[in-house]
């Protein structure tokens, strides 16, 4: 058995609004990093070992952008890193670090600012291979992840009926949360009716942006014993890169997704997850991620009877996103990982799978109380 | 970090690879990754397919012109795999190895394909520098449009008047670095030249010259990192990675004493910690400190303790910093002779302690018999800095 358990012992956030005009990333952090410090009574120039930031330099508009990492956290000379991905990456190395042996305590942090980015489609297409993809100027990413979304749909046998099942479902969820400015009581029959912007994606099924900050604190076992009674315990991680080309790619199915879960399952000892998870929080940043999340990971073997007979639902036996995600939230960038791993631990009745999926990266994460 | 640290895992290097060092090279970043990897997979006896995890890393993306660019360069080397690109600006290079030591010291992974990338070459028109406008705070420094040469040549002339150091003591490092380069298969700006020519060359901020100076570089750079019981299956000659340390200062440069980098004292303290070394001066038998700038190497020699504060130019004038030398810095011929691939030159030095821990730098061999060496890397606003410390 292994000797060191991390656990998550606190968190803090600031923002969740379309536009937080009013303070800038660092102020942003600087109250996220404080509550979550708070929260347990942790000094970070004293009590935190290392500090890890999850952030990319053309979404930041600064480049070298880990240069402004260190003080908002409380971490200026001390060990401080960047990892260019979505937040559960940085809780994933914060989980490593803490397995050595040589780290007890670590504060990871992701942000995102995008009512700042004044070139958001432009930074998309420098995502793009600049040889052999970005000549062919698709119109915006929402063209390409809608081939995506087409080859999903054709594979599991979903109508946009079904995705209108998810989506209603999901900005319902999010009425229920204090960070969902975008939570509606949208209809199936009202997402019917909306025009489709890139087939087979409509409006509602793009998650809207917004401004967001998350800290979280990760502890080894004995130190987060002391910090806190409830700590949120990381029993698997898993992360994944598939082929950047997306004519590499297997469309209808996500592999980083399912080779990342995988490998979370394994070391959590989750033989059949499907059964075993009592809730999922799915990356949103389009409806159809988080139904293909749950697919990819062998949750299910054929969505639409989960789907369609509300067992996705969040009363259903495999919750998905029982408070909303990015649809209801809005999408902060490298910070919606952290979002869905915030919205587990508030609601952690058992063991739960909490993913991203950003760019051809997938991260999983499994928790239980 | 723990009182009683107790590391169960230990990680070793088993092999390692390195593109040339060029300006404008013909490879796309994809490429560079992959020829790099692939001579470090060869070196250790594996194939793509016995890796389980990728560590990357790379400086800014406006370099290679590709946003989020670590998913870019790793396709045909990641192919659905575990990866993860870190970045600690210039100091990546040698951070990129000490995150995968925490893959593999964690249990987590067990072998670990190390990766490094940069092609700056083609970044910005006239001259890559122009990427370093958009490094500053965008609302107190960028207004003043600094550019890092300028605050590069604040910080050697901090130095050379804190230390009592000359010129052309400083110069010795370039003179030397170039001169080492000569033996490296990979180098892009070797060359036999006298402190002279440092001081003769183009004067481009006072009171930094051309060939105070390292080149604008492409190039890649590929170890692989093992498990203990991997390691001893693979080879009878193991490079153990004994200790790692990472500081990253405050954003704001302004606010410290540029004479000396306490954020490199911190990451070196924090390696030799795990390393068990309580007297780097005698411990460590090689070392790469890193030399964008020749004053670089004085200055990293100081922070990570190899001599007293102030005594680096002493030093190296007495020749002891000679591949013949007591304390052989940059055997590799660093970055003033090999080249500047930002994260790639970092790698660079790790491996080429690598490669002299196992006898095998050929004509770059130092005299003395080594056992434990030392690579370190700096970046961002002056701010950080990063260390790795192997042992045979």
């Amino acid at each position: 058995m292994d000797p060191i358990r991390v656990g998550i012992v606190s968190y803090g956030f600031s923002g969740f609004s379309p536009s937080v005009p009013s303070k800038s990333f660092r102020e942003m952090v600087f109250e996220a990093a404080s509550k979550a410090y708070a929260k347990v009574g942790l000094n970070p120039r004293t009590d935190v070992d290392a500090f890890v930031s999850c952030k990319e330099d053309f979404w930041e508009g600064i480049s070298i952008t880990d240069e402004f990492a260190p003080d908002q956290l409380g971490g200026a000379l001390k060990p401080v890193f960047t990892v260019t991905g979505d937040g559960l990456l940085g809780i994933i190395n914060a989980y490593m670090m803490i397995k050595t042996g040589a780290f007890d305590v670590i504060a990871v942090e992701a942000h995102g600012k995008p009512s700042e980015v004044m070139s958001y489609g432009d930074i998309e297409r420098m995502a793009q291979d600049p040889i052999y993809l970005r000549p062919l100027a698709f119109p915006s990413y929402h063209t390409v992840k809608a081939l995506e979304a087409r080859a999903f749909m054709k594979y599991s046998n979903l109508t946009r009926e079904d995705l209108g099942i998810y989506v209603s479902q999901s900005k319902r969820n999010g009425l229920l949360s204090n960070r969902a400015p975008h939570a509606s009581s949208l209809t199936v029959d009202s997402y019917l009716s909306e025009r489709e912007l890139v087939g087979p994606l409509s409006h509602s099924d793009l998650a809207p942006r917004s401004d967001a900050a998350l800290v979280f604190v990760l502890a080894s076992e004995g130190r987060a014993r002391e910090l806190t009674d409830s700590p949120t315990w990381i029993t698997g991680v898993g992360w994944a890169t598939d082929y950047h080309t997306p004519s590499y790619r297997e469309l209808g199915r996500d592999i980083a997704t399912k080779n990342a879960s995988e490998m979370a399952f394994r070391q959590a000892g989750l033989g059949d997850p499907g059964k075993q998870l009592a809730f999922v929080e799915a990356d949103e940043r389009y409806s159809f991620m988080a139904l293909m999340e749950v697919s990819s990971m062998g949750l299910v073997k054929d969505l639409r009877q989960p789907l369609r007979s509300g067992d996705l639902s969040r009363d259903g036996s495999l919750p998905v996103n029982r408070r909303g995600g990015a649809l209801s939230e809005g999408l902060p960038l490298e910070a919606h990982g952290l979002a869905r791993l915030a919205s587990a631990c508030d609601l952690l009745d058992g063991t739960g799978a909490v993913v991203s999926n950003m760019g051809n990266t997938s991260a999983v994460l499994v928790v239980r109380p | 970090m723990r009182p009683n640290i107790n590391v169960k895992n230990r990680v070793a290097v088993v092999g390692a690879g390195l593109t040339l060092f060029r300006r404008r090279l013909m490879e796309t970043p994809q490429e560079l990754s992959w020829i790099a990897a692939r001579q470090a997979l060869d070196q250790a006896g594996l194939d793509f397919n016995d890796i389980d995890c990728v560590v990357s890393g790379s400086a800014p993306d406006a370099f290679d012109g590709v946003h989020m660019k670590g998913e870019y360069y790793v396709e045909g080397v990641a192919n659905g795999k575990p990866h993860v690109r870190v970045f600690v600006g210039g100091g990546t290079g040698v951070f990129v190895p000490v995150a995968a030591w925490w893959h593999v010291a964690s249990g987590l992974c067990r072998k670990v394909l190390v990766l490094a990338e940069e092609k700056m070459s083609s970044a910005s028109r006239p001259h890559p520098q122009a990427v370093f406008k958009h490094i500053w705070d965008p609302l107190v420094e960028k207004p003043l449009n600094p550019n890092l040469i300028w605050i590069f040549a604040m910080e050697m002339h901090r130095y050379m008047y804190r230390c009592g150091v000359r010129k052309e003591d400083i110069a010795l490092v370039s003179v030397k670095n170039k001169r080492n380069a000569l033996d490296h298969p990979s180098a892009q700006a070797a060359a036999k030249i006298t402190v002279d020519d440092v001081l003769n060359s183009e004067m481009l901020v006072y009171p930094v010259n051309r060939l105070d100076v390292s080149p604008v570089s492409d190039g890649a750079g590929a170890m692989v990192m093992v498990s203990e019981e991997w390691a001893n299956r693979l080879t009878d000659n193991p490079i153990w990675v004994e200790g790692v340390g990472f500081n990253l200062d405050s954003t704001n440069w302004t606010n410290r004493d540029l004479g000396y980098p306490v954020y490199l004292k911190r990451a070196a303290e924090m390696a030799y910690r795990l390393a068990g070394i309580e007297n780097p001066m005698k411990e460590i038998d090689v070392a790469e400190p890193y030399d964008p700038f020749d004053y670089k190497e004085l200055h990293h020699m100081e922070g990570l303790g190899l001599c007293p504060p102030c005594k680096a130019a002493e030093v190296t004038k007495e020749g002891l910093t000679q591949r013949d030398g007591d304390l052989p810095t940059s055997p590799s011929g660093g970055l003033l002779g090999v080249g500047n691939p930002i994260a790639a030159a970092g790698i660079m030095k790790a491996i080429e302690i690598f490669w002299q821990l196992r006898g095998e730098a050929g004509a770059r061999q130092v005299k003395k018999d080594v056992v434990t060496g030392l690579a370190q890397a700096w970046g961002d606003l002056m701010q950080v800095g990063t260390v790795v410390v192997m042992r045979r």
